[in-house]
């Protein structure tokens, strides 16, 4: 498979995360290479959002270690402001800030975060806003926009923070089916541009078309981890195998 | 509104035979000076209202943030603010600071801002519970976006969280602006120069109760009706903006 680079970007080692007595993660670990796209799936509940939220802090891991771009995530002030700036998250339900217009929604962490001047700031967005294909859509409040439209604002404005990762939470499941692909050509044109990715979803076909790495989870570990193809195909774990029969075919 | 007028006005005229809105005609010179006397405490009664709730929803502000943190430990801090401020009635908060709390500082304090600070002081605690259930009212995942983006707590709670708090909690505010403005009036007590003292320093000079104390309702009716359709004007304004 075609790996732009072949440094690890990402490296989680026997990760651990507890809600209570729940465990959500049980000792999981993965390596993302620099430009590499990887597709994580598997059943409700298996820890998929749990493990990519732990990679940008917004859930805290309690035992191993994270790394991302040479940084550990220790949970200290500096090393979560160092991370958090490498990685950008789109999340099911979009979040975009409804009280700001698009261009708002998407200027405001390039201003605050970033120092940017407005101006410089708004050419930044419309360039992005460009790149997803609704630039037209710029002065609107989110909720006049599709959800189609919402997650591709939402995309726009991760990247309008210029990071080296993307984190995608199920992006597609919140949307109509008539607006999936949209989103998922944006998706697809920011793999080709070599960004690293780690995408939870079910849209097979996406997968089988950008990953480099597909990963099974199932009860908070990771079961199976192969190229797409053999994933697919001739999945070697039973659960896998199981998973896929579901939403293959139906 | 206007059964209500004309059932006052049944009542007032059912009662006594004896009027004596002279007192108030604006036609003669003295009813003229006496209106004119009874209106002017309308200054001191916005000012006093507004200056004090502009103070209670600042500091209601900054008790109402810690009752959100993680930590017990400030939670605690805005609860015990909260409970101890609500059980003091606002007439004895007025007492205590214009004559206990200069002698307990010493130094002396004007009547308006005693007013002020008893009167701020009380509606900060509710101000605070205001603010602390509107932020709590905002979505987990604005959080969680503003973190995606690097924002950090302060630029957070001031460009995602409190916008979108605010817009909530602007009826909320708005019946504590109205609520202010009819508790302005118990600073009178200690010699506040507005409506209500207005009216009872009238009456003792002209002994027509019943038509200064009239007038009084009238002001402060009209008063909130404005006040009110002013709060409904800016929430309206507010809600447009998000769908334009
Ligand atoms: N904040 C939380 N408090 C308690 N339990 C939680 C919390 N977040 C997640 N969990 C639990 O941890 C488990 C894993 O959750 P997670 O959201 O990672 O699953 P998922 O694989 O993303 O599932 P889905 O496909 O439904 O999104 C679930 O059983 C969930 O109930
Ligand atoms: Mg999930």
């Amino acid at each position: 498979m075609p790996l732009s680079g072949t440094e690890i970007v990402i490296q989680i080692e026997s990760v651990s995360k507890r809600f209570g007595d729940f465990e959500a993660l049980k000792g999981v670990s993965l390596d993302v290479a620099s430009g590499e796209r990887v597709v994580v799936c598997g059943p409700s509940g298996s820890g998929k959002s749990t493990l990519i939220r732990c990679i940008n802090g917004l859930e805290r891991h309690e035992a191993g270690t994270i790394t991302v771009d040479g940084i550990t995530l220790d949970h200290s002030a500096d090393s979560l402001k160092a991370i958090k700036v490498k990685v950008g998250m789109v999340f099911q339900q979009f979040n975009l800030f409804p009280h700001l217009t698009v261009l708002e929604n998407l200027t405001l962490g390039p201003i605050r975060a970033r120092g940017m001047a407005k101006e410089d700031a708004d050419a930044l967005a419309m360039r992005y806003l460009e790149r997803v294909r609704i630039p037209e859509q710029a002065d609107k409040y989110p909720s006049k926009l599709s959800g189609g439209q919402q997650q591709r604002v939402a995309i726009a404005r991760s990247l309008c923070m210029e990071p080296s990762i993307m984190l995608f939470d199920e992006p597609t499941s919140a949307l109509d089916p008539e607006m999936i692909n949209e989103v998922l050509d944006v998706m697809t044109e920011l793999a080709t541009s070599g960004m690293t990715m780690i995408c939870v979803t079910h849209e097979t076909g996406f997968a089988r078309k950008v990953a480099d790495k597909m990963v099974f989870m199932d009860q908070g570990e990771i079961v199976e981890t192969g190229d797409p193809e053999t994933f697919f195909t001739n999945p070697e774990s039973q659960r896998c195998r199981d998973f896929l029969d579901k939403i293959l075919h139906h | 509104m206007r059964v209500a007028i004309l059932a006052l006005a049944l009542m007032l005229t059912g009662c006594s035979g004896e009027w004596g809105w002279y007192v108030v005609n604006p036609m003669t010179e003295s009813g003229a000076t006496n209106l004119k006397f009874l209106l002017s405490g309308l200054y001191y009664t916005i000012l006093l209202s507004v200056t004090a709730i502009a103070i209670s929803i600042v500091v209601g502000l900054v008790i109402a943030l810690p009752g959100l943190a993680r930590n017990p430990y400030m939670r605690s801090i805005n609860r015990v603010y909260v409970e101890l401020v609500r059980a003091v009635p606002i007439l004895v908060l007025i007492l205590w600071v214009y004559y206990g709390m200069p002698q307990l500082a010493g130094l002396s304090i004007s009547v308006f801002w005693a007013g002020v600070i008893a009167l701020a002081l009380s509606d900060s605690a509710f101000e605070a519970e205001i603010f602390r259930a509107g932020i709590q009212s905002v979505a987990k995942g604005q959080y969680e976006a503003a973190h995606s983006i690097s924002l950090n707590y302060t630029d957070t709670m001031r460009f995602v969280i409190l916008p979108q708090a605010i817009r909530r909690v602007l009826p909320a505010l708005g019946n504590q602006l109205v609520y202010m403005l009819k508790m302005s009036s118990l600073v009178s007590v200690i010699g506040m120069q507005e409506l209500t003292r207005k009216a009872n320093e009238l009456v003792v000079t002209e002994y027509r109760p019943l038509e200064v104390y009239t007038i009084l309702v009238l002001e402060y009716l009209v008063l909130i009706l404005v006040v009110s359709a002013g709060v409904r004007w800016l929430e309206r304004r507010m809600q447009a903006d998000e769908r334009a």
